[in-house]
């Protein structure tokens, strides 16, 4: 369980981490700088565990893959928002960095409120409201990269045929 | 039997794959610059296993080229460190990483290319699927030679009538970016079609592909045709015979008519690609920076149009003016026929080929407070420097005009006089 940090529609790479931070690719580095234009206090005082909330089109612009390793160097749990902009969508599967699609979620948690994940079955608990959420079931074959803990992990064992 | 992405992943599965299934396919090219192959490299050292076909690697410095600072000098050296012991054949530093993609003869149609910078979908404007990874996914690969995807679902952008004087194709573009909102295509492929495609030289089509990154297109694909081939035949150094696939009783999601006849100079204005005006709603604005360059504008022909405007005259006098263009060979050749000096004299400074400041790292960074007018493609808070900042995007023309009049300014009133 973790506070939901919420951000607006069409959220992009620069705004998640602006271009001149990505000098370093140590997650917990660029963490520190993670949404740091947008919203400073993030960095500052996010707990491990906390949740992202993003609305329409999440992580769209760059295909960096300093915004998805800067989020999960915050030690975000999860992030949750209505869509994601396509390389992002790919990028946080491939590192590792959970994602849930669920447009009524992105829609209904404030900041703040507290937040619960199932990833495997896609619930979201919203525990300040009271209200619960079913996330767009992820394919058969992102499950699987997702359960190795992304693709690096997953080739280490598996040929790539193995995804199909 | 399908759309044109359709085709050209069926011909490369050897069996006829429709939008929705997932394929994984062996891809021709993996292009990665000095931005995003380190980790990369990262991502190939963790996975412990050997490039599968080193010669499928296309690795560019354009970025931040020559480095800016010492720690883009050490990821540089890193890189050509893995490029010696890995042998990697294929490295250049002539320019954009997309534009020499197109000049060295990579980018036929049919072919696939997966970049690691989002803007490979340029390559669509040649028949070829191009399309943006992140770092990981190249390291993936390089070690596999295949990568995953989702047969996307198609919008057709037809395009009819002629464009009016003074309108050059990064106005429709900015147009049909207006109508479809940054998440417009969002895992789909855009494919470009119509007698206004047909009828387009190739360096305008260019600008649809590379663009349709920026409504959240998974490629921008525009059918090879003759003039497909010639471009390539002389201006690159790939050879025929080529094979134009086309679209075959295609299914579209969504069509989005669009008459070209009726438009006038566009202008995305800050913060957003899609937030889309005429000229005429933000001229006079004063503008401190002007930026003609970058893989959507910084080819001959755009400097070529921005000459025209800035022959003989001087760009306002509190207004940097910074011309980059996408290549070396195009550098020599805007050089040769004398456009360089046209904008020297009229007080621009010429930037290194490259990104240059479309990065925000190098070549013309914005102070807070100051307003750009660039050529880009994407005007994001901080692109190019400060987040109080603010970028407006328009054609080579209208940056032309807008220098010399310090202020928005419409090119039609130069180019008639």
């Amino acid at each position: 369980m973790g506070k939901a940090w919420k951000f607006g529609e069409n959220l992009n790479t620069d705004e998640i981490i602006p271009a001149r931070y990505n000098i370093t690719i140590i997650d917990t580095e660029l963490a520190k700088n993670v949404f740091c234009e947008i919203k400073p206090e993030y960095a500052r005082s996010m707990q491990p565990g906390d949740v992202v909330v993003g609305g329409m089109n999440f992580g769209c612009g760059s295909s960096r893959e300093h915004a998805p390793i800067a989020i999960r160097g915050s030690r975000a749990c999860c992030v949750v928002a209505a869509s994601f902009a396509r390389i992002f969508f790919r990028n946080a599967i491939n590192i590792g960095l959970p994602i849930l699609e669920c447009p009524s979620a992105a829609e209904d948690i404030d900041e703040g409120d507290e937040v619960e994940v199932e990833l495997d079955s896609g619930l979201i608990h919203n525990r300040t409201k009271g209200r619960s959420y079913q996330a767009n079931p992820l394919p058969e074959f992102v499950l699987k990269i997702a359960e190795a803990g992304g693709i690096v992990n997953f080739l280490k064992v598996h040929d790539i045929e193995d995804l199909l | 039997m399908g759309t044109l992405v359709e085709e050209i992943f069926s011909r490369r599965a050897g069996r006829t794959v429709q939008a929705g299934e997932i394929v994984l396919l062996d891809v021709d090219y993996i292009m990665s610059h000095d931005n995003t192959t380190p980790l990369a490299i990262k991502a190939l050292r963790e996975i412990g296993k050997p490039i599968k076909d080193k010669s499928k690697l296309v690795i560019h410095f354009d970025h931040a080229y020559p480095a800016p600072n010492l720690l883009a000098a050490e990821a540089q050296k890193r890189i050509v460190d893995f490029m010696k012991e890995q042998d990697i054949q294929n490295f250049y530093h002539q320019g954009v990483c997309h534009q020499v993609m197109i000049e060295e003869g990579y980018v036929t149609p049919g072919r696939i290319i997966v970049g690691g910078d989002s803007h490979s979908n340029t390559y669509g404007a040649f028949g070829a699927f191009g399309t943006g990874f992140g770092s990981t996914e190249i390291g993936v690969a390089w070690v596999t030679g295949k990568a995953w995807f989702k047969v996307p679902e198609s919008i057709l952008v037809n395009l009819s009538g002629s464009a009016r004087p003074g309108v050059c194709s990064k106005d429709v573009m900015l147009y049909v970016a207006g109508q479809l909102g940054m998440d417009g295509a969002t895992y789909r492929s855009l494919e470009f079609g119509g007698p206004y495609i047909d009828a387009l030289p190739q360096h305008e089509r260019i600008v649809f592909s590379n663009m349709s990154t920026e409504v959240g297109a998974k490629c921008g694909l525009i059918a090879a045709d003759q003039t497909t081939a010639a471009y390539l035949e002389s201006m690159t150094k790939a050879r025929g015979p080529f094979e134009l696939l086309r679209p075959v009783n295609p299914r579209y999601e969504r069509v989005l008519e669009v008459d070209v006849s009726q438009l006038g100079p566009q202008v995305a204005c800050h913060p957003d690609v899609d937030h889309v005006k005429t000229l005429e709603e933000v001229e006079g604005l004063p503008i401190d920076e002007v930026f003609i360059g970058t893989c959507t504008n910084g080819r001959y022909e755009d400097l070529e149009i921005a000459a025209a405007i800035l022959k003989g005259r001087q760009v306002s006098r509190f207004t940097r003016t910074i011309v980059t263009p996408a290549s070396v060979a195009i550098y020599q050749k805007a050089a040769a026929a004398g456009l360089l000096e046209i904008f020297q004299n009229a007080g621009c400074t010429i930037g290194v080929v490259g990104c240059g400041a479309c990065i925000g790292r190098h070549g013309g960074l914005l102070a807070p407070g100051e307003r750009a007018f660039t050529t880009m493609n994407r005007n994001f808070i901080g692109r190019m420097g400060s987040p109080e900042a603010e970028i407006y995007l328009g054609s080579p023309a209208a940056a032309a005009a807008t220098a010399i009049a310090g202020k928005i300014a419409d090119p039609r009133d130069y180019l008639s006089s």
